[in-house]
């Protein structure tokens, strides 16, 4: 037989045409792919720069004003990556925290009946949507700079806490031995809460009565641990920051690089956030809320037991990449110098060795482990709020 | 930024084939442009003119080079660069050549694989403050909030110098000159330091130049030069005796004005004649025109003629020759002789 006849007629087949397309397409990417790292390898190799990590073992002769651990311009470069790696985690939970609050606010008075806040929410999430992030961020950062005071000319908040244009300088705690014991009650109160809401569904299960579980629980975790802190006289003191010179001392910062970036994130992120769960809630049928309140449970209830459950099971999937994309935004960092991943090992360390493949490398590597991590912990939630069928 | 990251990474991994095989020369005259890494803004030393055409120091020793190879003054791509992106860009073959007030160093030598041409500006490296603060040294900065540009060698001076006296201070990252300027403007910093000739070009553009001024500490040496990469050293040759020529032109009283009539025909002086290609084969053993010289003396002037053009008493920047008059003026200008 003719072999050009039957290519022709494995070509005509459907399936058999579609596998050949198939492997042709994951030749072609990576062959594509072998070439440029072929590429990069041999080119590095003729100017001489081997493709090494060994730098990360030097001192880093940087220094970076933000550290959460102890770092000096002796420190490693290394050191400094988890420098910038801990920066990034700051902002990014920080943003996550503070955009869920705002957006889940938002949402609620987006769908409010008061027209005044249901207006103001449209305009706000419209107006914020539509800008981006990066804008936000510099605009947020301009004000802080340019309005606030110089420190010598601090606005001072009962002289305990001092707002400048250099950060808001706090109080720091100092905490005592003694602090241990609220700690361990809070971790107590903790356990017990999460024993008791067992407890409480399980006899509400048997006998359809119900405990006031939130007032419980908010009285063991916080409310036992408040009193007894005033009880045992308040074991932590405060360094309160002083102008010394340049700047104040003591204390604790919190930099506008961060400040700005933090809000810039979380109002961005927000008004994203707020449109999700307004499609949430509007997905669960009005009807739900009525059969509810018809069985005579009450609108909180109502709202606990019959509205949200099924609003999230909508919300969160959604609500996941949102987070991504706060956590992968916070790059933004180097356009106003917050020392994040970016700026320490993918920003000076990468300037200073010439090291741009490996830094490279390192920097996706983290922002992946990032993403995946808080995919991850989306994907665990979403499971156990998924619809359950009995 | 992160952008710009990603897109030279891209640039690294498609060109190096380009720049690995052939030479620089071969390919800036098949071009026929220089392609010139510079600083993306810096008064006095590369910026924008209005014009849709570049002006500065270093701009003008991308035009000798241009002229010197290629005939014209006038043929050049500026490449803007940034401090982060300068030597990742030169790698990738996006220039030929970089002049951008760079220091040269060991580790960028042989780390970064840059050949560097001969020193061209002596600089080191100063703060920037205001008046009204009342600091007279730099030892009475402790605790100060100081600005620095990412990706240079004045941010490792910096962390060196306040350890190394002990003083503590807040470390404020900014990604260019112009950023620099608006967070000393805020006040979000007390000091700005980078080296003392870009603080000149700074203060000059302050709105009230006299409210701020330059402490006396000059804390390192800041030989600033042109880079070529490593491995082509036939066009390292071309960059440093373009440069040695601009500052032999000085010593020798060439100027943008008579080096036309002198290299008319031979004078009675046999290193002015090879200077101008009226005698000898210079411009041929550097793999170039007979008249490489004098092309570069008429696109741009000597090198002292360059300075007073962008940094010198006349211009804004107001700076003296110092250590950058030549040899014979008391000065560390010393070019290798053309023989």
């Amino acid at each position: 037989m003719d072999p050009r006849a039957s290519l022709s007629r494995l070509w005509r087949d459907e399936h058999s045409r579609s596998v050949i397309i198939q492997i042709l397409a994951v030749v072609l990417i990576f062959g594509l792919f072998a070439y440029l790292v072929r590429n990069a390898v041999v080119n590095l190799e003729a100017i001489g720069k081997g493709f090494s990590f060994g730098y990360l073992q030097e001192p880093a002769s940087y220094d970076i004003n933000q550290h959460l651990i102890e770092y000096s311009s002796r420190s490693t470069h290394f050191r400094a990556m988890l420098v910038g790696i801990l920066n990034t985690l700051l902002v990014a939970v920080s943003g996550i925290v503070l955009a869920t609050v705002l957006g889940f606010s938002l949402g609620v008075l987006r769908l409010s009946k008061n027209l005044l806040a249901s207006k103001l929410a449209h305009i706000y999430i419209d107006y914020v949507r539509n800008v981006p992030v990066l804008l936000h961020i510099l605009l947020v950062y301009g004000i802080i700079v340019n309005t606030l005071p110089v420190p010598r000319e601090a606005q001072s908040l009962g002289d305990i806490a001092f707002l400048t244009n250099r950060g808001f300088f706090l109080p720091k705690p100092i905490f005592e031995p003694l602090f241990l014991v609220i700690l361990g009650l809070f971790a107590a109160g903790i356990v017990f809460t999460i024993w008791f809401r067992r407890y409480a569904a399980d006899i509400q299960r048997k006998t359809g009565e119900h405990y006031p579980v939130f007032w419980i629980s908010l009285g063991a975790v916080l409310g036992i641990p408040l009193i007894s802190y005033f009880l045992i006289g308040g074991p932590i003191t405060f360094e309160i920051p002083a102008l010394t010179g340049f700047n104040f001392s003591g204390g604790m910062v919190v930099r506008p690089e961060f400040t700005a970036l933090w809000i810039a994130l979380s109002l961005y992120t927000a008004a994203f956030i707020a449109e999700i769960v307004r499609a949430g809630i509007i997905s669960v049928n009005y009807g739900q809320t009525e059969a509810s309140l018809a069985l005579g449970i009450n609108h909180g209830r109502t709202l606990n037991l019959v509205v949200i459950p099924q609003a999230l099971r909508v919300i969160v999937p959604p609500l996941t990449s949102q987070y991504l994309n706060l956590a992968k935004n916070s790059s933004l960092a180097i356009a106003i110098g917050y020392m994040d991943i970016v700026a320490t090992i993918g920003g000076i360390t990468l300037n200073q060795t010439g090291r741009e493949i490996e830094c490279m490398i390192i920097v996706l590597l983290l922002y992946l482990s990032l993403s995946l991590l808080i995919s991850f912990a989306m994907n665990i939630y979403n499971k156990r709020i998924r619809l359950v069928e009995r | 930024m992160r952008a710009t990251n990603f897109l030279v990474i891209i640039a690294v991994l498609f060109s190096f084939t380009v720049m690995a095989d052939a030479g620089t020369l071969e390919d800036v005259k098949a071009r026929g442009k220089l392609n010139c890494i510079v600083s993306s803004g810096l008064a006095g030393f590369a910026s924008p003119d209005g014009k849709g055409g570049w002006q500065g120091f270093d701009v003008d020793f991308c035009r000798a080079v241009a002229a010197a190879v290629l005939g014209s003054g006038d043929k050049v791509n500026f490449v803007p660069s940034t401090n982060r992106t300068r030597f990742a860009q030169l790698n990738a073959g996006e220039g030929d050549i970089l002049f951008r007030n760079t220091t040269e160093t060991l580790s960028r030598d042989a780390d970064l694989k840059l050949t560097f041409l001969p020193i061209n500006y002596y600089d080191g490296q100063g703060f920037l403050i205001r008046r009204s603060l009342g600091v007279t040294s730099a030892t009475q900065l402790a605790g100060a909030s100081v600005c620095v540009q990412v990706g240079t060698t004045t941010e490792l001076n910096l962390a060196d110098y306040f350890r190394f006296n002990k003083m503590k201070y807040e470390h404020l990252n900014t990604g260019t000159n112009a950023e620099s300027i608006i967070m000393y403007e805020s006040r979000r910093c007390d000091v700005y330091t980078t080296d003392a000739s870009a603080l000149a070009s700074t203060r000059a553009a302050l709105k009230n130049p006299s409210e701020h001024m330059i402490l006396p500490e000059i804390i390192s040496k800041e030989p600033l030069g042109g880079a070529v990469r490593h491995g082509d050293d036939r066009w390292a040759d071309i960059g440093k005796w373009v440069v040695n020529a601009l500052i032999i032109a000085e010593e020798m009283g060439i100027t943008q004005k008579n080096v036309k009539e002198l290299a008319k025909k031979p004078g009675n002086n046999p290193g002015m004649n090879r200077f101008l290609g009226t005698e000898g084969s210079m411009g041929e053993m550097l793999g170039l025109d007979k008249k490489w010289a004098v092309n570069a003396i008429s696109a741009v002037g000597n090198y002292g003629e360059i300075f007073e053009r962008h940094l010198g008493p006349k211009t804004p920047l107001a700076l003296e020759r110092g250590l950058n008059a030549s040899w014979k003026a008391g000065g560390l200008l010393y070019a290798a002789p053309i023989r």
